[in-house]
């Protein structure tokens, strides 16, 4: 399994050369490619996160864009009514969504498999209708965040993409290296024992509900902090583009193609289907036709018929094959 | 007080709609232990094809609900056995999943062929209301809340009175029992899914007589699905047929008292207070 034990000599030379390539690219490429690869990184890094949860906990969450949105309007929030920095609001969003996964989480210690599925579809909905109906954040017109003077403190860069691409990768390899410690502790293995079996796991001594609400608030947190970013990318936030089912369907994708309850997966998924998706959109959805919706939908039928397990297994079986 | 009667009335006339779409994706959800997202899809599409029907062949939308149900039943064992049946023994996430991929497909290509507009059936043999002591009844609607509580009897009595429907039932129970009794489940799977996709075709005639029609139609209804199976308890007719007129009461009269923005959330609500209560639904074991 990847992501166990120490990291091999090799792994780390190629984890290097990978790094050094994201550090060098990013400013040679051109504009929409630096957004491409931003939202890439977005995704990866709610996919990592939903991983913790779904991939290793075996919680399937469809309802991840709740707490996408949440970071977003907690600092967007802060932000325009008191005036406070989006590096307060991330941790301040990361902490509300851990505390309202932590409420929604706890009713639903019991719910596995589908029960599990369809309880967070419907909780992300009472949100998003609660935030498209909620006048002190916008309602449905949503919230704009003023440009104002750009800068690493306030977290706006007016300017260039540049920085946003490395802000967005810092809080990537933030999300890994939380995966992978998550993946290699002791909770680590008792995320597994739960997703094979809640009642072996309870024989066991693992205190299934309480290490269930660890890896929804873990993943809550990390999805939140994305959603902060996105909010201060974008500059404008509103429940119709950030809290649908669309998005938390997204994230899974990217986990399950990539290879859910691997660590590094979910990011090669981001890296395949985002551009995709992007490039589909620039080239044929351009008409407003959906045609681009058309091939994306065709896409996830044939990605789940014929890689259900993900592309890095495939990968590492490549490798292996090598040796 | 009046008015609370006539939401009241409103809410169980399209809460049996809801159960007649909720017993098709139960049925499917029952006997292969797949959740069949692009069920709203597959209503979108016996609405269009009611559409279509009446507009350029003039046949009411009350006729067309026999060919509905072949043509769904068709596209319905279609998917399955071109689709569904290559990820049955697939891991859990890649069969969520799936289907999600399925409806996406359907209800954009439905939108870049026939446009995203909203459509409506101008008139039908139905168009009418009646006036019953202040409460007012829609004809179609009332006429589509009784043809879904035929068709449903009709499939309760299809599924306890014929070998095939009892093999169905046999399966639901026990899949590799069944198979030792010399069920083919392969053919009880196809059939299911397409049995559980023409009821939507029933059920996509019946509210093309009184519904906008257009392409992205089945996102709401399928979600509510969604809830009304899981309440009633995922694979219960009964309970599902039951859940169904909840959630059109909840919806209607919620909405009616609180906002009609949040008819939604109320319906999600009453899921995730039952399913913390009672994990296995309302009817499910």
């Amino acid at each position: 399994m990847v992501g166990m034990g120490a990291l091999t000599g090799k792994q780390l030379a190629l984890g290097g050369a990978a790094l050094a390539l994201a550090i060098i690219l990013p400013p040679f490429m051109s504009p929409f490619g630096q957004h491409v690869l931003i939202l890439t990184c977005i995704f990866a890094m709610c996919g990592v996160a939903w991983n913790i949860m779904g991939g290793y906990a075996g919680m399937f969450s469809f309802g991840q864009a709740a707490f996408f949105g949440i970071g977003a309007y907690t600092s967007s929030f802060l932000l325009l009514t008191f005036h406070v920095s989006p590096w307060i609001g991330l941790v301040a969003g990361g902490m509300i969504s851990a505390v309202v996964a932590a409420a929604i989480g706890y009713p639903c210690s019991k719910l596995r498999g589908h029960y599990f599925a369809i309880a967070s579809i419907a909780f992300a909905e009472i949100v998003r209708i609660s935030f498209n109906n909620w006048e002190m954040v916008g309602a449905a017109e949503g919230l704009t965040i003023p440009m104002g003077k750009g800068g690493l403190a306030n977290f706006v860069f007016n300017t260039s993409k540049l920085p946003y691409c490395y802000i967005i990768m810092i809080f990537l390899l933030l999300a890994l290296a939380v995966g992978r410690l998550v993946s290699t502790s002791k909770m680590g293995y008792y995320f597994r024992a739960i997703k094979e079996s809640h009642e072996i796991a309870q024989v066991l001594g693992v205190d299934v509900v309480r290490y269930r609400l660890y890896a929804i608030m873990i993943s809550a947190f990390l999805t939140s902090m994305a959603g902060t970013f996105y909010a201060q990318y974008i500059l404008y936030i509103d429940p119709a583009s950030m809290m649908t089912l669309a998005i938390s369907v997204q994230i899974v994708l990217v986990a399950m193609l990539g290879g859910a309850n691997t660590v590094l997966g979910p990011v090669v998924g981001a890296a395949i289907l985002v551009p995709f998706s992007e490039y589909s959109r620039a080239w044929v959805g351009y008409k407003g036709t959906g045609f681009d919706m058309i091939i994306y939908g065709a896409l996830i039928t044939i990605i789940s018929m014929y890689r259900p397990n993900g592309v890095w297994e495939a990968i590492t079986e490549l490798v292996r094959r090598e040796k | 007080m009046e008015i609370l009667l006539q939401q009241l009335v409103d809410g169980v006339l399209i809460g049996l709609v809801y159960s007649l779409l909720a017993i098709g994706l139960t049925l499917i959800w029952g006997v292969m232990n797949v959740l069949n997202f692009a069920h709203g899809e597959f209503l979108m599409i016996g609405m269009f094809i009611s559409y279509w029907l009446y507009t350029l062949a003039g046949v009411d939308p009350l006729f067309s609900i026999p060919i509905n149900a072949v043509a769904l039943f068709l596209l319905g064992m279609f998917i399955y056995r071109f689709i569904i049946s290559k990820v049955t023994t697939g891991p859990l996430l890649a069969q969520l999943v799936v289907t999600f991929g399925v409806s996406i497909f359907l209800a954009n290509f439905a939108a870049f062929i026939w446009t995203p507009n909203y459509r409506s059936i101008g008139h039908t043999l139905l168009s009418g209301t009646w006036n019953i002591s202040g409460i007012i009844l829609s004809v179609p609607k009332v006429v589509s809340s009784i043809g879904s509580i035929v068709t449903s009897v009709a499939v309760f009595w299809f599924l306890r009175h014929t070998r095939t429907g009892k093999a169905i039932l046999a399966v639901e129970m026990d899949r590799e029992a069944a198979m030792i009794m010399g069920i083919n489940t392969e053919r009880i799977n196809s059939l299911s899914f397409g049995i559980g996709s023409a009821l939507v075709g029933v059920a996509g005639a019946l509210l093309a007589t009184h519904y906008y029609i257009y392409p992205f139609v089945g996102g709401t209804f399928g979600l509510i699905c969604f809830c009304i199976v899981a309440l009633g308890g995922f694979g219960s007719i009964e309970g599902a047929f039951i859940a169904g007129i909840i959630v059109g009461v909840a919806e209607t009269v919620g909405g009616y008292l609180l906002d009609p923005a949040f008819k939604l959330a109320i319906v999600f609500l009453i899921y995730l207070i039952t399913v913390w209560i009672r994990p296995q639904g309302l009817m499910g074991w």
